[in-house]
């Protein structure tokens, strides 16, 4: 049985997401879960490193519109780093790549935060 | 063993019966990805029809029967020479093809809204998207061209 995961650590004050497996519309609750849980304790600097994950659907991606406008507007941001080619073009058939900030390597989006 | 397979692939048609849950979304997303490697497919094609499938199946649960849970649906695939199809069918209410209009994404996250991609991504992902609909049951009918 293939799954969803998501464990969290600290870079330097941000919060990484490292997610992994099928995000799709039964596992995107878990990521909802996290990311609201973080958002509620103010923890706004967020990465989400994508190196595992393997597959998403746009109830994944639907995780991401949904909260980006309060982390932006409390002067945080959520970044997407590490997505497989796969992934990345799931994406970009929905324009995501100008409205959100996605690396190829976790450590670009660490440094994006220091800017 | 190759002629049978030949055989096979022209003339048999493989379907899967499954209630409409979110829970089902891996075991329908494998079912197709399993016959779409039999046909040669490559990865990135076989990774495209997976999701147009996933896109499909989640909007029957989500507005044909508004997450009601143990509503039949039913998912067909069958390929000839020039193509491979798939065809899902549910009893819930029908969708309106006319209504949708491609989703601008920047105004969606603007209102904090999600959804409303799925239909736009079937139809960049397939090479043909028809809806319709006979009597109490909607049918989407999805072909990629060998």
């Amino acid at each position: 049985m293939k799954n969803f995961g998501i464990s969290i650590r600290e870079v330097k004050n941000i919060r990484v997401l490292d997610i992994s497996g099928e995000l799709d519309a039964h596992t995107a609750s878990q990521l909802e879960n996290s990311l609201k849980a973080l958002i509620d304790q103010n923890e706004i600097h967020i990465i989400v490193n994508c190196k595992a994950l393997d597959y998403i659907a746009s109830a994944g991606l639907g995780v991401f519109m949904a909260y980006i406008e309060d982390v932006r507007g409390m002067g945080g941001d959520i970044k997407l780093t590490n997505m497989s080619e796969r992934v990345y073009n799931v994406f970009d058939l929905l324009g995501f790549p100008t409205l959100y900030d996605i690396h190829e390597d976790e450590s670009e989006a660490v440094t994006g935060f220091d800017k | 063993m190759t002629s049978k397979l030949t055989l096979t692939k022209s003339n048999n048609i493989y379907s899967l019966s499954v209630e409409a849950s979110t829970s089902q979304l891996a075991k329908v997303r494998d079912f197709v990805a399993e016959h779409a490697e039999r046909l040669g497919l490559s990865d990135k094609e076989i990774g495209n029809i997976r999701l147009a499938v996933d896109e499909a199946y989640t909007n029957i649960i989500k507005h044909a029967y508004k997450n009601i849970p143990a509503k039949p649906v039913k998912i067909e695939l069958g390929s000839d020479s020039s193509q491979l199809w798939i065809s899902i069918k549910d009893e819930g209410e029908s969708f309106d093809v006319q209504a949708y209009n491609e989703p601008d994404i920047r105004q969606r996250i603007k209102n904090k809204q999600r959804g409303g991609m799925g239909v736009y991504l079937i139809r960049k992902l397939m090479d043909s998207v028809q809806y319709t609909r006979t009597g109490h049951m909607n049918e989407i009918r999805m072909i990629k061209h060998l």
